[in-house]
């Protein structure tokens, strides 16, 4: 199945989703990687506010190419998710509905996604370029000394998703290599 | 002797750094659409078609064509009659600052491992220098990516393992990999040597084209039982299942110890990326 999307969402939005649908997302997509997943905690454990409004939304694990003069961004594809894995449950809890990346996750950001009705969708690993066209605007946001990893505020149109993890615990990671092996045993 | 100043190498390694991060060499571009062609799974197919695409884009919007823009490898093949005129390091990384700045590319390189300042200018390279026979300087550059790089291995097999041993360390390389490299993933394998040697072979090795094959038959062969073995794991393009989990691999070999079997494997993905000048 292919879903329409548009940021902020809610659980009720994500709940038809599973592993190996493909989403095309419009809307508000924040970036962080893990210096400003490191800094988000910092914020949180002093009791201070987010920089971006928490609920709903979606956080892209990229750090794209400086932009030319003239265009929005450089090249924009996803980071290896799983150096996240420390700092998202905690996120999700707090409201977080979607994470975008690439690459597999641990068993405690897949608990974190059943238990809040959340969903880890992947980007294009190594396809940038292709990712860069979907995004319409940025600007950033906070933490400008971290150079690509700053969080930045995009707009995005139709950005081209699979869900990996679902809100009912599959994962295509698992599901899509054993789905492939299954058909070539059928022959 | 034959002078080259060191102005030379840091215009041809700027140049080197844009054209690689820019256009994907023509045998890794023909390996994708070859592994296209054959993919059976619908999923895979249409993955391998984004990617395909993507190399276009990065072509016609003047992109790089993946944000990693990588850690800058670059391979000096040094003639021996050549004599550089100035700095030859500070050359090569003033090459790299400059073809960074200039063609937008994104600054990866932290200047400690455990400080973790970013240098701000990709700087310095991964120089390895070989010197060879003859007047010319070839200057290969490779804009390498942490995704897959974090995913290598290496391992110090005993001589028992033999090269069972050595396939299935390499195959669980990639499996243990999974997702993580942004498959279909490109192999360098390095067999033999000590410790530090077979991490060089195995980076060295990516620099060969995927369309030649080891001179030596018995190392052809094996290149192509990997092959088969690692696409039959299923893991597929990104991970999301299929055939093509592995667009080719090279492995070279080295004299070792009597007593052991290095091997390392340079886990590489499909935006393997070299570019090449002859001064």
């Amino acid at each position: 199945m292919q879903y329409k999307l548009t940021t902020p969402v809610t659980r009720e939005d994500l709940s038809p989703l599973r592993a190996g649908d493909t989403v095309l997302l419009s809307g508000t997509v924040y970036t962080a990687r893990d210096a400003a997943h490191k800094r988000l905690m910092a914020l949180l454990d002093a009791g201070e506010p987010l920089p971006f409004p928490v609920e709903g939304s979606a956080l892209y694990y990229v750090g794209p190419t400086p932009e030319r003069p003239g265009e929005v961004i450089g090249s924009a594809g996803p980071t290896t998710s799983g150096r996240m894995d420390t700092y998202s449950p905690r996120l999700l809890d707090l409201g977080q509905a979607v994470m975008i990346g690439k690459g597999a996750r641990n068993q405690v950001v897949k608990d974190a996604v059943i238990r809040n009705g959340a969903v880890y969708l992947a980007a294009l690993g190594g396809a940038g370029a292709l990712m860069a066209v979907c995004v319409k605007r940025l600007e950033v946001v906070c933490w400008e000394d971290l150079g690509c990893e700053a969080v930045r505020r995009l707009e995005v149109e139709n950005m081209p998703l699979t869900v990996i993890l679902d809100p009912k615990g599959g994962d295509l990671y698992q599901s899509g290599p054993a789905a492939y092996l299954a058909s070539l045993a059928e022959k | 002797m034959r002078t080259i100043p060191a102005a030379d190498i840091t215009a041809a390694v700027a140049r080197l750094c844009i054209r690689a991060n820019t256009v994907l060499p023509a045998d890794v571009a023909a390996a994708l659409d070859r592994c296209h062609a054959f993919e059976p799974w619908p999923l895979a197919g249409k993955t391998l078609g984004l990617l395909q695409d993507n190399l276009v884009q990065a072509k016609e919007r003047n992109l790089p064509i993946c944000q990693d823009t990588g850690m800058a490898c670059v391979f000096v093949e040094l003639g021996q009659e050549v004599h550089i005129e100035g700095n030859f390091e500070e050359a090569v990384h003033e090459g790299v600052r400059r073809g960074y700045g200039e063609g937008f590319l994104r600054k990866s390189i932290v200047a400690d491992p455990l400080r973790r300042e970013n240098t701000g200018d990709n700087a310095p390279a991964a120089i390895t220098l070989r010197l060879v026979s003859g007047d010319r300087c070839t200057i290969t550059v490779v804009p390498k990516g942490f995704g897959s790089e974090n995913m290598s291995r290496l391992g110090m097999l005993k001589p028992a393992d033999g090269v069972e041993g050595v396939k299935k360390f390499v195959v669980d390389t990639v499996r243990l990999a999974g997702p993580n490299p942004c498959p279909p993933v490109v192999l360098g394998i390095g067999v033999g040597g000590s410790f530090d040697k077979a991490a060089a072979l195995a980076k060295h090795a990516l620099l060969r084209p995927l369309d030649v094959k080891h001179p030596d038959p018995f190392y052809a062969a094996l290149e192509d039982d990997l092959l088969e073995e690692i696409n039959a794991l299923g893991i597929g393009p990104q991970g999301f299942g299929g055939r093509t989990t592995c667009l080719g691999l090279a492995i070279e070999a080295a004299p070792t110890h009597v007593a052991g079997l290095p091997v390392a494997v340079n886990v590489s993905c499909h935006v393997t990326r070299r570019a090449a000048e002859v001064l």
